[in-house]
């Protein structure tokens, strides 16, 4: 273990950075049992104890920078598989990828937990509901940090389990218990794309750990087999369910019926990106599958596209976020897919500050209309922008921060969000003189970036400002959060200002900070896919050319929506057109009701359960086996006649059968 | 010598015994008929030891106090089942039935 060669390092205890949030859910989780009113001691551990681990990650990581070593360093704990020539290890591994995404999850993870103190400071289930979020980071812990792949998935099922606790956490409603069984359902079917490549991958490189399968594959040399596209696509499929892409998207706006702060973590800034980490991990493999790595980037713009039309129809508060997260995650897609993994990595890093912010920032909103509709008796809706305007009168720090992130999603320089989304943009570009059809992927994401100004223009003016529409005993109740809800808005604000400096190009005299950092990690795909330079003259136009869209998208949602216009919910007349149809989805989830859910449905009640079940398995197969039992039984009591010639004559009988088998 | 004569009275012995216990009611016949069985197997026993060794006229004896023992047992049970019902006809005794 190369941690044992320097004393004092902080690697050895890597461990540790899961085992805390792990000790946090089991003590919150027999408080939740047990003393469900102890207040103090939840929040002491549920809060102390992940911001304990984000400190040991950030010492960790420091270790990591010091060392810059070429290959990942493992960390093997005990045996668990052994099974003829299959052999899985419990083992960590860290490297750079690792790495960035071990800030991500334990330091945006610590800042929402905080956050939640105060969101959830009156909830009945605040034992239960940091035993879960605990929970939830052990399990990506072991997702970004797991040295093979069945180490990786128990991490990918793990978060995909605390996602369905967490969304349907206030499970007494309805619709909340069957959000939560949407987003599990949809993530199995993805899932089952992911153990299908663990089986491949198996079946052709003899192993199951990261180092061993990519170095095999590196080996097997630059031919594109089926079998390597195969199992990409196939891992893939697992990526468009964990991260919300086309076809598997449908589950991430109705995770909006967890908690804020769950949104916020879970389904924003880490467990959604789950997906580009794969492919990102995978880099060698999609390198050498260039249909693959065509689809990622296709679905993930078409996804990038397709939800950023939606988003500009909700009236939902958190519904625009959220389709604007599975927007951006296709732009992660495009980045990854594209071959620019440290790109995707890097918008990863801005979206999940930028993102948790706005999140926290919804957040704060809906507590504070919450509170005022609650002082009012009144029955609207606290989540629907309609409701709402003229919020920066009330909430002055909130309305500052989130326009900060809302200028970081549009890409208006020197956010994070500028840098990032043109860097994945200029990387889109760059690979359509190689192949044409990027052309045609850059174009919709330039589209996507015009749409993403305009919806989250569309927001904050509809949130902020024109006239209130709460209500006029309502409005003198709307708050500013307390401290312990604006402290961590305040941090992910800074942090949002100062992510872009990680990546600046040296078209602005930066040096790609992280792009250099991830080298190690992506120089297997780096073989395949040489980086592909623009000229500097190009450079500039495509950047002016980004940031004027961004700007026009701003200005045009500025000067065309009004404010003063709209009525509260109850009220509002029901949409018409073409706006209709965004504001029902494009009515895509009546299509998958229709063509997938009700005949599964059907198929199931009709001829799985009235037909097999009924018939085949109680009919056949229990009552059957039980009528058998009953019939030989009956044959056996009348050979049962009590009278002793008779046995005597079968005595004799065997006797015979007996000699005569013997003696032939 | 007198192998193949012993070996055939032997065998109609016991076929008369197995007829016996098979056609007989009377449980008293029968269990002479058991005894003419054993006996067939005594002969047997005794006619082969010239051939295969001495064994088999030592285990005549055991067969022979087993029997004994096996006589005095059995005619207890059937002088306890005509005490009990009136009867040795087996026919008539037929209570272990299923």
């Amino acid at each position: 273990m190369p941690g044992s060669l320097m004393p004092g390092s902080l690697l050895p205890l890597l461990w540790l950075v899961p085992a805390l949030p792990l000790a946090g859910f089991v003590l919150n989780g027999a408080l939740a049992l047990a003393r469900p009113t102890a207040r103090r001691t939840v929040t002491l551990v549920g809060v102390g104890l992940p911001v304990l681990s984000a400190a040991l990650a950030f010492g960790v990581v420091v270790q990591l920078v010091r060392l810059h070593p070429t290959t990942p360093l493992v960390f093997h704990y005990w045996d668990w598989l052994s099974v003829g020539d299959l052999q899985v290890d419990v083992a960590f591994q860290l490297d750079q990828l690792a790495a960035v995404m071990l800030l991500v999850v334990t330091g945006v993870g610590a800042l929402i937990h905080v956050f939640s103190v105060g969101y959830m400071g009156d909830d009945p289930g605040y034992a239960r509901y940091f035993a879960y979020l605990n929970l939830f980071v052990f399990f990506m812990l072991i997702l970004v940090l797991g040295a093979s792949f069945p180490v990786m998935f128990v991490g990918w099922e793990g978060v995909g389990l605390c996602s369905y606790l967490l969304i349907g956490f206030w499970f007494n409603e309805q619709v909340n218990a069957d959000a939560g069984k949407k987003a599990f359902i949809v993530n199995r079917i993805g899932d089952s794309g992911f153990l299908v490549a663990m089986f491949l991958i198996f079946r052709h490189t003899g192993s199951l750990a990261f180092g061993d399968v990519f170095a095999r594959v590196a080996a097997a040399g630059p031919v594109a087999a089926p079998v390597i596209t195969t199992i990409a696509l196939l891992l893939f499929l697992g990526c468009t369910g964990k991260s919300a892409q086309i076809p598997l998207y449908v589950w991430l706006p109705d995770a909006m019926q967890g908690p804020t702060p769950v949104s916020a973590l879970i389904h924003a800034a880490t467990m959604v990106t789950a997906g580009v980490y794969l492919v990102a991990r995978c880099n060698v493999l999609f390198a050498q599958a260039p249909v693959a790595s065509a689809v990622v980037a296709g679905v993930g713009v078409l996804t990038a596209l397709f939800a950023a039309t939606i988003a500009l129809k909700q009236w939902d508060i958190k519904r625009v976020l959220a389709y604007s997260t599975v927007s951006q995650l296709g732009y992660m897609f495009l980045g990854v897919g594209t071959g620019a993994y440290a790109a995707g990595m890097f918008h990863l890093v801005t979206h999940a500050c930028f993102k948790a912010l706005l999140f926290l920032g919804a957040g704060s909103v809906i507590h504070a209309m919450h509170q005022a509709l609650h002082a009012t008796h009144a029955q609207d809706d606290p989540q629907d922008m309609r409701n709402m305007g003229g919020l920066a009168r009330a909430l002055p720090w909130t309305a500052v921060l989130m326009w900060i992130a809302t200028l970081a999603i549009a890409g208006i320089p020197p956010f994070g969000g500028f840098f990032s989304k043109d860097a994945i943009l200029d990387a889109a570009f760059a690979q359509g003189a190689v192949r044409p059809i990027w052309y045609l992927f850059w174009a919709m994401g330039l589209l996507t970036a015009l749409l993403t100004a305009v919806y989250m223009t569309r927001l904050m003016l509809y949130t902020f400002h024109g006239p209130n529409r709460t209500g006029e005993g309502a409005f003198p109740h709307l708050h500013e959060a307390p401290v312990v809800m604006t402290g961590p808005l305040v941090a992910l604000g800074a942090l949002t200002l100062g992510a872009g400096a990680l990546n600046v190009p040296p078209l602005f005299g930066g040096s790609l900070i992280l792009s250099r950092w991830l080298a190690p990690v992506t120089a297997g795909a780096a073989r395949w896919q040489p980086a592909l330079e623009l000229p500097a003259a190009t450079e500039w136009a495509l950047v002016v050319g980004t940031v004027a869209l961004a700007a026009l998208g701003i200005g045009a949602a500025w000067r065309l929506l009004h404010p003063e216009e709209l009525v509260p919910a109850r009220l509002a007349p029901p949409e018409r057109g073409l706006g209709r149809l965004l504001w029902k989805k494009w009515y895509v989830d009546e299509a998958y009701d229709a063509l997938i859910v009700r005949p599964v449905v059907w198929f199931s009640r009709e001829v799985l359960w009235k037909i097999v079940d009924v018939r085949l398995v109680d009919g056949l197969l229990v009552n059957g086996s039980a009528a058998a039992a009953q019939a030989a039984g009956w044959v056996g009591s009348r050979l049962e006649t009590g009278e002793v010639g008779f046995y005597v004559v079968l005595f004799v009988i065997g006797v015979l059968a007996v000699l005569g088998a013997a003696l032939r | 010598m007198f192998l193949t004569p012993a070996l055939i009275v032997s065998a109609v012995l016991f076929t008369l015994g197995v007829a016996g216990v098979l056609l007989r009611r009377n449980a008293i016949i029968i269990f002479m008929c058991v005894e003419l069985m054993l006996n067939a197997v005594n002969l047997t026993f005794v006619a082969l030891a010239e051939r295969l060794g001495i064994a088999g006229q030592v285990f005549v004896f055991f067969v022979m106090a087993v029997a004994a023992a096996e006589a005095a047992v059995g005619l207890a049970i059937i002088l306890a089942i005509y005490r009990h019902r009136g009867t040795v006809n087996l026919q008539n005794i037929n209570l272990l039935k299923g």
